[in-house]
């Protein structure tokens, strides 16, 4: 790292931050190389904005070090970082015309006058807005104004283009030419785009490196075939792009045991007999009339037509739902087979496979865990007060409609569909996560009640 | 749609009572003279007698010191406020609006008691000090609420395109609030001219204002001569506010009281 590090524009290193006790941002390493498009992409709240306005300099770092073109800015204010932000809403001055508020950076510098109206029209031209230099702001639509926008921002020349969800608010079909227009204008000024987004879709069309994010969090960092292809977690295989994600055993090297089947795989280095997820993605699955060759056989459930292909839910007899496009179409109550490359299967590592919480043992009968107090087998001897773990399986957690019904409250959020089940994250009131398989179907942001049954907890002395 | 449009009804009929015929009627006395004839007599009076057009230039002279020492003490303040969390910043708002819910006599009475308390001479300084203590609040709430209203992702696009902090104050912040600050000057300039009560209690009617002209001339049956005086006055208003607006017409919109 020491030697390239000329060509390192950004280096953040061991970046946290917090809002009132709440962290936003939890150990961020991150590396923006020069000319290189880096996207930041997550779902909303997972503090991708709070990462790029660290690095801008509008919040002050909680811990870690920001540098900047090489030198150490982490307390820097904004106006001596050397780079530029394109914002969400645009920000552009109300009280100035086009031109002079392409020109409010250069003006700020003291260039000649000159200098200044000749590389303000030289990015008019870029973003094709010649002639509107003497336009209200206010009367530009979206797109134009986001195109003002970005000018206002490349006109500095900064080492650094930072974007903050810049096509969020244009309707489908600009965001598509924006997105085109962006990419060409990266190439051409050959400075590096740090770029924040929600839209998978926009991330790997843009990027030369995109790094997911979660819970404040870097989740992935890698290219965008990477991050499709081999994603390393279901978080980042069900957010970007479409995938059925299945529950999985690792039978040994090269062959994986799934939905009541044992496929060939090409992975390995797995533990026999080792719980894993597979990600298949519903464009690699091939889907024919049933004959010999199908690993997997099925009914059509519903067939939908797409565009340019067909999506077409199949159910197996032993219960498993995946989802499958194609450009033929089969429809719905069609008996079809299925197979799948063993390179187009990606196995990848459960991150869990129980929950697992702190505890505290209180008498023989009960125990605190998430700053409750529960009714649970006998403790076998375990002495009051001793500090335990405890340890529940996915499918013992119960979820209430009524808040009030549970032992303790909490909002799902976020669900992941297993084939056959749907593996849930429930958010406790204690910013404790809890994860349960369910049949039921619950929706983001749902409030419930948790409750757990005595004999589902399972103690472990330390 | 008809029957909504009826509603407005009772409005126009009031606003025809109490604004035009009142209008027309200044205009009609203005106009005339005390035998009811039509004639500028009023007006040449007013031209060829030095004293009311001496006090009309010293009321201007008082209400534009005025103005400008509430926006100099105001102008901060809002801007202090704009800065404050929400919960706080509306307390000290309901504060600095607080005495204007007591009579205003009252306040300026209170204020002549302090300045015998404190041994201090009634005049112009005392006259000065009750127009911005009563008038202050009128420039402070304007800018306050058009600056807490201001887009906060501009102050940051300011900073991120180089602006230091008095640069991003004088190139956005300033600019930004200006519908604010011609509210504010309104609200005080012109209340500030007409106003006669004050100027008579804290000078002990030594210094003469304009409203106390015109209010000493209707007081004395003077009424054409008086009609023409606060025609005058009006057209000067109106001319203040006219400017005012045209200046910042396109902002308008996002404007304070007015």
């Amino acid at each position: 790292m020491q030697q390239n590090g000329s060509h390192n524009i950004i280096t953040i290193e061991h970046l946290s931050h917090a809002f009132g006790g709440k962290t936003v941002l939890d150990d961020i390493n991150l590396i923006v190389r020069k000319g290189e498009f880096v996207t930041i992409l997550g779902p909303s709240g997972c503090g991708k904005t709070t990462l790029l306005r660290l690095i801008a300099g509008f919040l002050k770092a909680g811990e870690g070090k920001i540098t900047i073109a090489g030198t150490d800015m982490t307390c820097s204010p904004p106006h001596l970082r050397p780079v530029n932000t394109v914002f969400q809403r645009y920000a552009l001055f109300p009280h100035l015309n086009v031109f002079n508020n392409i020109a409010f950076g250069l003006n700020l510098k003291k260039l000649p006058k000159e200098d200044i109206q000749k590389r303000v029209m030289q990015v008019l031209k870029l973003v094709t807005m010649t002639d509107y230099e003497e336009r209200d702001v206010d009367t530009l639509s979206g797109g134009q104004q986001q195109r003002v926008a970005i000018a206002r921002a490349i006109v500095n020349q900064p080492e650094v283009l930072l974007l903050d969800e810049p096509l969020a608010a244009l309707d489908l079909k600009m965001r598509k030419d924006m997105q085109m227009e962006i990419k060409a204008m990266h190439k051409k000024l050959g400075i590096s785009f740090l770029y924040v987004t929600h839209d998978q879709e926009e991330a790997l069309t843009l990027s030369d490196t995109i790094v997911v994010m979660n819970e404040g969090r870097i989740q992935q960092i890698g290219t965008p075939a990477d991050i499709y292809n081999e994603p390393v977690n279901s978080f980042v295989a069900d957010f970007i792009g479409e995938s059925n994600i299945l529950n999985g055993v690792m039978i040994k090297d090269r062959l994986v045991e799934f939905a009541g089947h044992r496929i060939e795989c090409v992975d390995s280095g797995f533990d026999l007999n080792e719980p894993v997820d597979v990600v298949l993605r519903p464009e690699d699955i091939y889907i024919f009339e049933i004959s010999d060759a199908a690993q997997f056989t099925g009914e059509v459930t519903s067939s939908i037509f797409k565009g340019v292909h067909y999506e077409m839910m199949v159910t197996t007899p032993e219960g498993y739902e995946m989802m499958i496009q194609d450009y033929h179409c089969f429809d719905a109550g069609k008996k079809v087979g299925l197979r799948i490359k063993p390179s187009d299967i990606h196995v990848m590592k459960k991150e869990r496979l129980f929950n697992s919480f702190e505890g505290k043992v209180i008498d023989d009968t009960s125990i605190r865990f998430l700053d409750n107090i529960f009714e649970c087998k006998s403790v076998n001897g375990i002495p009051a007060g001793t500090e335990v773990l405890v340890n529940i399986d996915f499918s013992d957690i119960i979820l209430h409609d009524n808040e009030e019904d549970g032992m303790l409250k909490g909002m799902v959020k976020f669900i992941l569909y297993k084939g056959n089940h749907y593996h849930i994250t429930v958010l406790t009131g204690e910013n404790e996560n809890i994860f349960l398989n369910t049949n039921d179907i619950w929706d983001d942001g749902d409030s419930v009640g948790i409750s757990i049954a005595p004999d589902a907890i399972r103690i472990i002395q330390q | 749609m008809g029957r909504r449009r009826n509603w407005s009804i009772p409005y126009i009929l009031f606003l025809f009572c109490f604004v035009i015929i009142p209008l027309f009627l200044i205009a009609w006395y203005a106009f005339t003279n005390e035998a009811g004839s039509f004639s500028p007599e009023n007006f040449i009076r007013f031209m060829k007698h030095p004293e009311a057009l001496n006090i009309l230039i010293y009321s201007i002279g008082v209400a534009l010191i005025t103005t400008v020492l509430c926006l100099l003490i105001g102008y901060p303040a809002a801007y202090i406020l704009s800065r404050m969390e929400s919960g706080k910043a509306r307390l000290l708002v309901v504060l600095f609006i607080l005495p204007m819910w007591i009579n205003f006599l009252i306040r300026t009475l209170a204020t002549m008691a302090l300045f015998g308390f404190l041994k201090l001479p009634l005049g112009e300084g005392a006259l000065i000090f009750g127009m911005v203590y009563n008038f202050l609040p009128f420039m402070i709430y304007p800018i306050y609420n058009i600056l807490q209203k201001t887009d906060k992702n501009l102050i940051e696009a300011a900073q991120d395109l180089g602006a230091n902090p008095k640069q991003v104050f004088i190139k956005t912040i300033l600019p930004l609030s200006a519908p604010g600050i011609s509210s504010g000057i309104i609200m005080v300039f012109m209340p500030v001219i007409s106003t006669f009560a004050i100027a008579e209690l804290l000078t002990i009617n030594n210094i003469k204002l304009f409203g106390t002209t015109l209010q000493e001339n209707i007081y004395n049956g003077m009424w054409n001569y008086g009609a023409a005086l606060s025609l005058v006055m009006l057209v000067l208003i109106g001319l203040t506010s006219f400017l005012n607006s045209s200046g910042t017409s396109n902002t308008s919109e996002d404007g304070g009281l007015i």
